[in-house]
């Protein structure tokens, strides 16, 4: 493997995802801890070893990395609550990755939980009512929802390069294919491309299927030092390359179908030292169908305008050039309200050669990409290469 | 031209814009029927959304308020058929829209009082002022927009 730029001593050691999808009866907290210990054992390692302590959640406020560590009863020398919204995790392991290069913690745990479900949270469709925020005042009385944002996103696409719904219902239909092979996923029953567009109507051109589930869940990653990771449980997950950027509307000039992963993607891929061919399999967060097709674009899987023809055909499924989501994705599988812990969870096990009937074969570089905030409006991206020596 | 909405239109008017002293300008602007941009008069910069400064070249003694033409052209759009917040699940469908504007910047707000397939990407519009009951003392409008 060609490898340059990226401090070449830290690995994934260990990963987790809670297997639940409904939750009444827990605490986002509680998912958080079932899901280190869960992680830990993966890596052959005790609470006792962590040192770094990373996390977000939707209800994490002013000092939740603190909650959190007292509901653990954790002491860290090293403390990261960065909150960009579900791209957070896939940032977190890049801090983590920086922080264990400087010596300033040597295993380090990032967490998120989630009972947006059993919560009856309106993620995507409820939004702009009466806030007081002076900031917000310019999206407040227009109805703004984030399925709203990303549908003017969709629809400049579509008029731009003539992008198609059949199109973009390609990507819900792989990802259902793919949950059906993920004993997890929440939603298995196979959709059609006729299925998506007779769906009902969000925000045009955006149908109910276009859109991710909404679930309870969470997970945990352990992130140390190459040479530790080394005598652990489980063959080490390499990050090769990281980067993390936002795009959002500036004073009001920026180019709006650009989003975070062009800048990102650039600078992971050139830190990794490898090409879009060489990438296996990727992990993209698809909170709606146009922000799968976005992000393949952005991150120079195809050029602007092709993505259309990039995903149809199965062109992202299981057996192409580039499977995207073997999970099922959330659209599928799981979306607790901020989904990049299992993009990077998914990607160290189709790497570990763990994933069975979805299992992309031979896969030794993964990418994962997410995607915070609101495509159109305002958002992050964090993008992780990954690599495995065999 | 600042018109007083009937119960049936939008913005509902629990969606009410609040100011700080820095976007005050914009909305009191909306209030007198008037599109009030920022312009920079040390770099010519025009920003959206007001600031207390110019963020192109951080001077604050450069930056003045001016009326805008009003006019624009829809750069995109959606047509909203879902969204629970109170307020809004009454006046579903209704058209969100990003509109450039002549003086360059582009805006998010809505398209009102046509038929939504008329709209397209392209679109010539131009801003109209809706008042809402207020349940303060504000003298505040919401710009909306048109389709000429
Ligand atoms: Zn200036």
């Amino acid at each position: 493997m060609v490898q340059n730029g990226f401090p070449q001593n830290v690995a994934i050691a260990g990963v987790y995802e809670h297997p639940s999808r409904f939750s009444p009866n827990k605490t986002e907290f509680q998912i958080m801890a079932e899901s280190a210990k869960g992680a830990l054992d993966d890596a052959g390692l005790t609470r006792n070893d962590v040192d770094g302590l990373f996390g977000a959640s939707m209800s994490m406020g002013l000092m939740g990395i603190v909650d959190l560590a007292e509901y653990l009863d954790l002491y860290p020398d090293y403390l990261d609550g960065t909150n960009i919204g579900g791209s957070s995790f896939v940032a977190h392991v890049s801090h983590a990755a920086a922080a264990i290069n400087a010596g300033l913690c040597n295993v380090a745990l990032v967490l998120y939980g989630s009972t947006a479900a059993s919560n009856s949270m309106a993620i995507g469709t409820g939004g702009s009512g009466g806030s007081k925020n002076p900031d917000v005042a310019f999206s407040t009385p227009y109805g703004m929802t984030t399925v709203g944002s990303y549908a003017m996103y969709a629809k400049l696409h579509m008029e731009t390069f003539g992008t198609t719904s059949e199109q973009l219902a390609e990507i819900a239909v792989t990802m259902r294919k793919h949950a059906a092979l993920n004993p997890l996923a929440k939603m298995r029953t196979p959709i059609s491309i006729d299925d998506v567009l007779s769906s009902r109507m969000i925000s045009r051109p955006l149908h109910l299927l276009d859109c991710c589930i909404i679930s309870d869940g969470g997970g945990a990653i352990v992130v140390t030092s190459a040479e530790r990771a080394r005598d652990l449980r489980k063959t080490p997950v390499s990050i090769l390359g990281s980067s993390e950027a936002v795009q959002h509307q500036g004073t009001g000039y920026n180019d709006l179908l650009t989003i975070a992963a062009k800048q990102s993607g650039e600078v992971a891929f050139g830190q990794a030292g490898v090409s879009r061919e060489d990438i296996d399999l990727a992990m993209i967060y698809d909170s709606f169908t146009i922000t799968v097709l976005a992000t393949l674009e952005n991150l120079g899987f195809c050029e602007p305008g092709e993505g259309g023809d990039f995903v149809s055909n199965a062109g992202i499924a299981l057996g192409s050039k580039l499977p995207v989501n073997p999970d099922g994705g959330g659209m599928s599988s799981n979306h607790p309200g901020m989904r990049g812990i299992f993009l990077v969870i998914e990607a160290v096990k189709q790497l570990r050669n763990e994933c069975e009937a979805r299992q992309v074969s031979g896969a030794e570089i993964a990418l994962a990409h997410g995607t915070g905030g609101t495509i159109g409006d305002k958002h992050s991206g964090a993008t992780l290469i990954l690599g495995i020596d065999r | 031209m600042v018109v007083k909405p009937d119960s049936a239109s939008f913005p509902p008017p629990n969606a009410q814009p609040h100011a700080s002293w820095e976007t005050r300008g914009f909305w009191e602007g909306a209030g007198r029927g008037e599109l009030v941009l920022q312009w920079c008069t040390e770099c010519s910069a025009v920003q959206h959304k007001p600031r207390g400064l110019c963020v192109d070249c951080l001077s604050d003694e450069g930056l003045v308020h001016f009326v805008a033409s009003g006019e624009g052209t829809v750069h995109s759009f959606t047509v909203t058929e879902q969204n629970q917040a109170k307020g809004f699940v009454d006046v579903c469908p209704y058209i969100m829209a990003y509109i450039r504007l002549a003086e360059g910047p582009r805006i998010l707000s809505a398209i009102t009082e046509c038929d939504p397939d008329s709209v397209a990407i392209g679109s010539s519009v131009r801003a109209a002022f809706v008042a809402q009951e207020r349940t303060d003392e504000e003298a505040f409008a919401v710009p909306v927009f048109h389709l000429c």
